[in-house]
């Protein structure tokens, strides 16, 4: 066989990272009641052929759950990723070509924000709103999207001064249609590729607030539940209950930036050569 | 229509050197006009002031005695730039760079030498000739008075040279654009211009 180059070898990278995420996703929405079913029948194995994760002292199936959590994390991920990456693109648009006075607020709440650590801001946030799906999704929303904004901010600037726009502004063309034909093609990479490295973050932070319990409530099967519940159970020797759902929360957080760097790769034309 | 340079003073902001002190210059529609300089004179810099790229520290830019802000969006006064690949979008194909400029005819695409399978491609996939053919095309739009060709042709063969000024002049004359080419070639000048201005 032919040896793939290096394009297609990235190509097959994201591929690969988007279907397995796809894939658990999906699979969690289905396993969703197996996932909170107890059979004190079974209570307490250990990984075997039946149960390749094992099951916890009330007899529910570790494999399952684990699914469950990961996609419950992914859920809560994108919807907070995609709202924290558009709130990016509006700001950061908006401090670029709405004068002095905007930039310098918004430059301000982006350094204030990122100067708060990132676990504090969203316990704050995430418990102010009553904790559970909402405060979750509201308090990562919040607090990922300075990053980005700064990176678009740049951008939007760096464009302004472009010739080429200049000279269409000289040509009479419409703000609208600048903003459109000449700047957000360019925006766009940048913006998915922000979208796409926010999700890990979004998903460990979901989980470790969960952890500590300041997020999702007990009864839902999310992973930092999960974790922080089998906790109790690790010095009886169950090292099946975290050990499994621990690996694969790195694992996805792992693909999820495979995906991002393997998109940025395709995306940007000067790494080519790198 | 006259375009005037009135005294005209400039440099790139301060401590920097003064690149233009008092200059003036009149040009007429029915004019050819050349401009000689050494390099570093500011001869581009004189042609962004001309087009409205750049403000005058003093001094002003006068169309028939109206300032060039006040003729609306579109500028009757364009400038063609020496290099084609900064004033063109790369994420754009080159059929909408065309539809930038204001309604251009299709006599002035073919007597460019733009062939129909070149507006296909993005920036990246033409040469730098090619491209600059597009950038002459998109300045010589319905409303353009006054064209600023600042060394427009020195990427360009002899040929291709000489097919490109022939149509433009051709052109201007029919459609009473005032044209100020800029060049280090005095030959050129001499044939295209009906009137050189040397600075040194």
């Amino acid at each position: 066989m032919k040896r793939l180059n290096g394009r297609m070898a990235t190509v097959f990278l994201f591929g690969l990272a988007v279907l397995f995420l796809a894939g658990v996703t999906v699979a969690g929405w289905y396993f969703g009641e197996e996932a909170l079913t107890t059979d004190f029948s079974r209570k307490n194995l250990e990984p075997c052929g039946q149960y390749i994760f094992g099951t916890d002292w009330l007899g529910r199936d570790m494999f399952i759950r684990t699914l469950t959590g990961l996609s419950v994390s992914i859920r809560i991920g994108l919807l907070a990723a995609g709202v924290s990456s558009v709130l990016a693109l509006l700001l950061g648009i908006l401090a670029a070509t709405m004068g002095k006075t905007v930039d310098a607020v918004i430059t301000w709440v982006i350094d204030l924000v990122l100067g708060i650590p990132h676990i504090l801001l969203l316990i704050l946030i995430s418990y102010a709103l009553g904790k559970g799906f909402k405060g979750v999704v509201i308090g990562v929303s919040l607090t990922h999207w300075t990053s980005l904004a700064r990176v678009i901010r740049g951008e939007v600037m760096q464009l302004k001064e472009a010739l080429y726009i200049r000279t269409a502004q000289k040509l009479g063309v419409s703000k609208f249609e600048i903003a459109w034909k000449h700047m957000l093609p360019h925006l766009f990479p940048q913006f998915l590729v922000g979208l796409i490295l926010t999700f890990p973050h979004a998903i460990l932070h979901e989980a470790s607030i969960t952890f500590l319990g300041f997020g999702l409530p007990p009864e839902q099967p999310a992973i930092g539940i999960i974790l922080s519940e089998s906790m109790k159970y690790l010095a009886m020797g169950r090292w099946w209950l975290a050990l499994f759902p621990g690996l694969f929360l790195v694992f996805t957080v792992a693909l999820f930036d495979v995906a991002g760097e393997s998109l940025r790769r395709l995306l940007d034309p000067n790494s080519a050569h790198r | 229509m006259v375009l005037e340079a009135k005294n005209i003073s400039f440099r790139y902001g301060k401590d920097t050197k003064q690149i233009l002190e008092d200059f003036s210059l009149t040009v007429e529609s029915h004019e050819r006009v050349g401009i000689v300089a050494p390099s570093g004179f500011g001869k581009t810099t004189f042609c962004k002031i001309l087009a409205g790229y750049e403000q005058p520290d003093g001094g002003e830019v006068l169309l028939d005695g109206r300032p060039l802000g006040s003729y609306g969006k579109y500028c009757p006064v364009q400038m063609i730039w020496q290099h084609p690949e900064q004033v063109v979008n790369p994420r754009l194909r080159m059929r909408e760079v065309l539809k930038e400029g204001d309604e251009i005819e299709d006599y002035v695409i073919e007597g460019l030498g733009i062939e129909e399978d070149w507006k296909n491609r993005f920036p990246g996939e033409i040469s730098g000739g090619e491209m600059q053919r597009f950038c002459i095309a998109r300045a010589l739009g319905k409303r353009t008075r006054f064209l600023l060709a600042d060394e427009i042709s020195t990427m360009l063969d002899l040929i291709t040279q000489s097919q490109i000024w022939s149509f433009l002049v051709e052109e201007v004359e029919k459609r009473e654009i005032g044209l100020l080419a800029v060049s280090h070639s005095m030959p050129l000048l001499e044939s295209v211009c009906t009137r050189i201005c040397k600075l040194d």
